[in-house]
């Protein structure tokens, strides 16, 4: 029995779901790596709609399918479809419903994923609602903390575009179950909004005190677009910079949704603080036990 | 003593307790606008033991659903609703807050689902209230509306 039918929002799980998906994904790393071959989803269909550019997100569902046996099939570019002739989002989903047995959607729209589940006759994942919602990244996030550091006693530093980046907004609401301490590292224009401050243990800090003394550093990019002119950005941006010379003798992990611009100089990558390439793998076996979740 | 400045009504509703400067917004959440044809008196800022100054609405010969009036606790959450019938008061009751409210609100997020004129998406609000406060909450997209009656569709 499934415990939710669709994922939209990371709000919309308890502690216990989350927990619950992180569990079930340790089952599937072995298949996510192709060393096993559980075919529960063979005969499945999903059907990917991504209205936006994504590589991580749609080709992760895209291996966790076909790990599990199912297959895909894809929107195609927006241009080459009944979109660009007009066609509603709410026709297109009804309409796919019909092709497969689960919906994967990122679209420009907020809302638009909680939207087509009214609409869909089959499960709706939510693959990012413009600057709304991505709860499937949230939910690999945790399971790379999980799993490489644990989430008890957490300390976590969160660096960079506090303000707008969604991938933080989700991340703290989720920490908070796990009662997290959450430093937070960000220039002036890009803070923490207060509302998001209103349950959790949060501390300002600067980019050293947060390497001597978090568990994992969770870096984010600071976009051009938010400064009023390029110079004040790059100022901005070149002092959350990561680069091995800082973190070498840290234990610090070093987490970053990508995909990265600048923030993380390339040399911290051999580094064994680097764990980015390991997070955006385990965007596969999360997938895995999410696909398995609404499906089965 | 107070003066009654406005009729007694034979058969309709007396929506009382309605804060200060609120009377019309409550005529436009109950859909009665101009072209409307239901009898309608209303009074603003009228004194009030309880509140200091109220409005008050009575509409006239138009059956009201409870489920409508409710609606009128997102910006008047202590209003009292009296139903009259031939002069006498044979209801009264006090609004109720909702759970969710459809086609009555808009959502302020410009890019939510709901403001995009090609999409069948209703807009649907659930309400929560906080510590005195009434919160509309965007089923899409999750923003909070504070300041109702500035959406009111």
């Amino acid at each position: 029995m499934s415990r939710f039918r669709h994922l939209i929002s990371i709000d919309d799980l308890s502690k216990d779901d989350i927990e619950h998906i992180l569990k079930k994904t340790d089952d599937f790393l072995e298949a996510a790596m192709g060393r096993e071959r559980p075919r529960i989803l063979e005969g499945r269909i999903l059907v990917n709609l991504f209205f936006e550019p994504s590589t991580r997100t749609r080709m992760s569902f895209e291996s966790a399918m076909k790990r599990l046996g199912g297959e895909v099939i894809n929107l195609g570019s927006v241009e080459a479809s009944s979109v660009a002739k007009g066609e509603s989002l709410a026709d297109t989903v009804r309409v796919v419903s019909g092709y497969g047995d689960c919906i994967v959607i990122r679209h420009y729209r907020e809302g638009s994923a909680r939207f087509a589940s009214m609409v869909s006759e089959v499960p709706v994942i939510n693959a990012g609602d413009g600057a709304g919602q991505h709860p499937t990244q949230t939910l690999l996030d945790l399971y790379t903390i999980r799993k490489e550091v644990g989430l008890r006693g957490l300390k976590i530093a969160l660096v960079g575009d506090l303000k707008y980046s969604r991938t933080v907004h989700s991340l703290i609401k989720a920490l908070t179950h796990f009662k997290a301490e959450i430093l937070l590292v960000s220039p002036e224009a890009l803070r923490l909004p207060e509302e998001l401050r209103e349950n959790g243990r949060f501390a300002e800090c600067s980019l050293d005190y947060a390497v001597e003394n978090a568990d994992v550093l969770y870096v984010t990019r600071i976009q051009k677009e938010r400064f009023p002119d390029e110079d004040e950005y790059r100022k901005v941006a070149g002092s959350y910079r990561i680069t091995a010379r800082m973190v070498r003798d840290s234990d610090v992990l070093i987490m970053h949704p990508l995909p990265r611009v600048d923030e993380i100089a390339y040399d911290v990558d051999s580094l064994p603080n680097a764990i980015y390439f390991r997070q955006a793998f385990y965007g596969v076996p999360v997938r895995m036990a999410i696909l398995s979740e609404v499906m089965l | 003593m107070n003066v009654l400045t406005i009729s007694k009504i034979r058969d309709g509703t007396v929506i009382d307790h309605i804060p200060s400067g609120k009377a019309l917004e409550v005529l436009k959440i109950l859909g009665i606008k101009r072209g409307s044809r239901e009898r309608v008196s209303m009074a603003m800022n009228v004194e009030s033991q309880k509140m200091g100054r109220k409005d008050i609405v009575k509409v006239e010969g138009k059956f009201i659903s409870e489920e409508e009036l409710n609606r009128i606790s997102l910006i008047a959450p202590e209003a009292t609703i009296n139903i009259i019938e031939n002069f006498e008061i044979k209801r009264k009751f006090r609004v109720s807050i909702p759970e969710s409210v459809e086609k009555l609100l808009r959502c302020p997020n410009m890019s939510c689902i709901s403001n995009d004129n090609k999409e069948p998406a209703t807009p649907i609000f659930r309400i929560e209230k906080t510590d005195n406060q009434v919160v509309a909450v965007c089923v899409y997209c999750g923003k909070k509306v504070y300041e109702i009656e500035e959406y009111l569709v």
